[in-house]
Parts: C-alpha cells; sequence; structure tokens
C-alpha cells in the first residue's frame, strides 16, 4: 500500500516546525513516531501534501518531576515512558499503561503525543490522562496553550487542536494511588474498554476519585457516577458496587465485530472495578 | 509526484545513499533499491512484524516507517546478523530447535528477538511471548520459536 505523494520536511526546531505549518495551511500534517498517521496515509484515509518531521526535535523530548509536577515531552516513545524509573515511582499508572500498548516494534516509535493528537478511540494514554487531571500543552502562532485532557478529548479522533499548533507535552501532579486496566483486543491491543482510576486515600477511605473510560465510547471521558460513588467509600470492599452502573451510564458506547455495545457496556464496570481496586491496593 | 530527496542511511554497518521519494517506505528501500530482500512484507498494515529490522537499534516496523525518516539512522536487517559464515546464536537458534516452517516471519521473528536479547538477556518464557507478541507465525504455534530464543539466550550467556 502506497500514500499519496507528499512533500517531506525535517523541522530544525519546533519555532521552524510552527513557521512550515503555517506555510503548509490544511496540507501540512506533523509526522513523529508515525504510528497513527502512516497506516491511515497508507490507506488513504489520509492524504496530507506535507509532512513536517519533529520526531528527532529535543525541545520535545524528556521526563522530569517539579515541585511534584511531572512533565512529559510530546516526542517521548511509549518504549521510553515504560522504561521511566521517574515514572515508575511517582506515577507508575504512565509507565505501565505505556508499556500494555501495542507490541514491542510500536512502542519503540509511537510517541505519547501523536497517541493524544489522534485519540483513537481506543487508544489506551487518553484515559490515563483524563483520570490523573493532565494537561496538554499547546504551541501555536499565538504561543502557548493549555488544556485539561477532559476538555481536550472532544469526540472520535477529535481534540481541541488547531491546524497551526503542536502538542508539546503533558504534565500531571505524581500519583501513586492510580491504576489502569483493559479488555483488550487480541490482536492490536487496543482497548475494548479500558478504565484508569486515580483515587485519593484516607486510609482504607476514600475521598475523592477521578475515573476515566477509553474504548467503550467515541473518546476517552470521565466515568462521573462511579467518582460520585467513590467519595467516601471504604476499599477495595466498596470498588465493586461503585463501579456497577458504569457502563449503562454512558451516553454513546461503540459497537463492532470485536464486542457489542452491551458487552461493551458489561466490561466498563467491570474494568472499572478492576482499576479500582489496582489503585487501592497501591495505597 | 514529489521532488526526491537524498538520504544517507547506514545498513549493517554500510553507509548507503540514495536519492528517494518521500512516500517511499523503508521496507522498500530495503528491498528494492539495496536488493535485500530478507526483510519481508507480509500483512503491510503494522500488525505481523515480517517487516521487522533495527532502527538507531530497536525494533521497528520497517512497513510504517519512511524511509527519508531514517536518514543519518543506522539499520540493521537479518543479512547483518551472521559473521560470515558463522550464523548468530539466534539463527542457530531458529536451526537447532525448527523455529520455523514456512519461514516467512522468521527474519522478522529473529530481529525482534535480537532486540529482546538486548534489553533482557535471561527472559522468562512469558517474557519472551510478550517479546515477539509484534510477530505473527501462522506454522509453529510458536513453542519452537520459543525454544530457539532459550537456546540462543543460553548460548550467549555462555559465551
Amino acid at each position: 500500500m502506497i500514500p499519496t505523494a507528499f512533500e517531506y520536511r525535517r523541522a530544525g526546531s519546533v519555532a521552524e516546525a510552527l513557521s512550515l505549518l503555517q506555510e503548509g495551511g490544511p496540507e501540512a500534517k506533523l509526522l513523529a513516531g508515525g504510528h497513527s498517521l502512516i497506516p491511515m496515509m497508507k490507506q488513504r484515509l489520509a492524504e496530507p501534501g506535507l509532512l513536517i518531521d519533529i520526531g528527532g526535535l529535543d525541545e520535545l523530548r524528556g521526563i522530569q518531576e517539579t515541585d511534584g509536577e511531572i512533565a512529559i515531552g510530546a516526542a517521548m516513545t511509549h518504549a521510553e515512558i515504560a522504561a521511566s524509573d521517574l515514572l515508575r515511582e511517582q506515577a507508575p499508572i504512565v509507565a505501565e499503561t505505556a508499556a500494555a500498548i501495542g507490541d514491542a516494534q510500536v512502542r519503540s516509535r509511537g510517541t505519547i503525543g501523536g497517541s493524544l493528537a489522534h485519540a483513537d478511540p481506543g487508544a489506551d494514554l487518553p484515559a490515563v490522562m483524563v483520570a490523573l487531571d493532565a494537561t496538554i500543552a499547546l504551541l501555536g502562532p499565538n504561543g502557548e496553550r493549555k488544556v485539561q485532557a477532559e476538555d481536550f478529548f472532544q469526540d472520535i479522533l477529535t481534540v481541541d487542536l488547531g491546524e497551526d499548533e503542536i502538542v508539546t507535552g503533558v504534565c500531571f501532579q505524581a500519583c501513586r494511588s492510580a491504576a489502569y486496566a483493559k479488555l483488550e483486543q487480541r490482536a492490536s491491543k487496543f482497548a475494548l474498554v479500558g478504565v484508569a482510576a486515580a483515587l485519593t486515600l484516607d486510609g482504607g477511605t476514600c475521598s475523592s476519585a477521578r475515573v476515566a473510560v477509553t474504548g467503550a465510547s467515541s473518546h476517552a471521558q470521565r466515568l462521573s457516577g462511579v467518582e460520585g460513588a467513590l467519595a467516601g467509600a471504604s476499599l477495595p470492599d466498596g470498588a465493586a458496587s461503585a463501579s456497577a452502573g458504569a457502563g449503562d451510564a454512558l451516553d454513546f458506547v461503540n459497537e463492532d465485530l470485536h464486542g457489542s455495545e452491551e458487552y461493551r457496556r458489561a466490561m466498563t464496570a467491570v474494568f472499572a472495578r478492576r482499576a479500582i481496586e489496582a489503585a487501592a491496593g497501591r495505597g | 509526484m514529489s521532488e526526491p530527496v537524498p538520504i544517507t542511511i547506514n545498513v549493517n554497518g554500510r553507509k548507503r545513499s540514495a536519492m528517494v521519494e518521500p512516500r517511499l517506505l523503508l521496507v522498500h528501500f530495503l528491498r528494492e533499491s539495496l536488493n535485500l530482500t530478507g526483510t519481508h512484507v507480509g500483512c503491510d498494515t503494522s500488525q505481523c512484524g515480517a517487516c521487522t529490522v533495527l532502527l538507531d537499534g530497536c525494533s521497528a516496523k520497517s512497513c510504517t516507517v519512511f524511509a527519508v525518516q531514517a536518514d543519518g539512522s543506522e539499520v540493521q536487517t537479518i543479512e547483518g546478523l551472521a559473521d560470515g559464515d558463522e550464523l548468530h546464536p539466534l539463527q542457530d537458534g531458529f536451526w537447532e530447535e525448527h523455529g520455523l516452517q514456512c519461514g516467512y516471519c522468521t527474519p522478522g521473528m529473529i530481529m525482534s528477538a535480537v532486540n529482546l536479547l538486548e534489553n533482557n538477556p535471561a527472559p522468562s518464557e512469558a517474557e519472551i511471548r510478550e517479546g515477539i507478541s509484534g510477530n505473527l507465525c501462522r506454522c509453529t504455534g510458536y513453542q519452537h520459536i520459543v525454544n530457539a530464543i532459550q537456546h540462543a539466550a543460553e548460548r550467549m550467556a555462555q559465551s
């Protein structure tokens, strides 16, 4: 499968990438790992006239912690995130989720910025970013813009990102008591249903929680009913009742040959419970 | 057609320069421009792993990388593994343990295994199965492939 012809430019800096984006207009697309974009181009579902390669930019790399806030550069690969000692210690949910994406080859090329910007309904990291209340950092011709993850993901393959903007990274508060559980499609490892839970624990009691689902619906979103039911719940015993209605509360649920709507609704409750129990086990 | 651009890729220790169309995939550059046909095209949809090569030391599906992205990089293919007539321990392992039947997946499977053993020289069976989960084999049922990788890991640990 051969993509439509395009012009290729390797940006030497984020500033150069921004000006190339403006020059290229709607014809231009950013390329880093390419593991969402290239398959779409090969199927000619995407036919950009200009590809701007930002994969090698040092400005978009790195994993740092400052006063409890962790920042990950957009061009960090899933393999690098999975291998990060900093994340393993301070936000293990992020490293574990990255380690469960696709396969070794996909993880060595695919990037966090690409995954978030593409917003595949079955992608894992969007749910984790929503649960962690992460901020997505964007850079455009008018400067930097920050968007909360729950507002960034809007619909299927649709995010709050302008044609002239670049995702430069994500940041979130360090959080140990968080976990992600997914029912994966066995061949692709995409989530049929994946739930991320981030808990604030006071002994065995949950004082507050953020819970988000991916795979089940058009885009990653919060399960507010579960979050409400978890406030004041004693864990892990209260996880099952708090998550029981999780799937039924979703407005829209995907359906395909891998899982019916009914099955995905049922599994949303099951994997919400598993994520909550795993997160509570870390408290 | 867009303008060809110059690239230089170090393939199996040898610098290879060419003018390529930006849409040329790395796997086609290897197979058609360099005649290195050991790297196979299987599904062509980033799933089967038959096209796996090492790109700057990490396993990658060369059907999902443009050759221009690899400009300035190092690529290792199955042709670059043996030392003259002496097989790489993984090639020897696949021979000794009957790790292939039709052989179509084998080059990609071996390159994934090279990557796995570089990161984890003594993997458990479960780690081996996870490490090759991006490579599909329709003949063997995987058991002999796992045996072959274990064979190679033991031999590499001794040397």
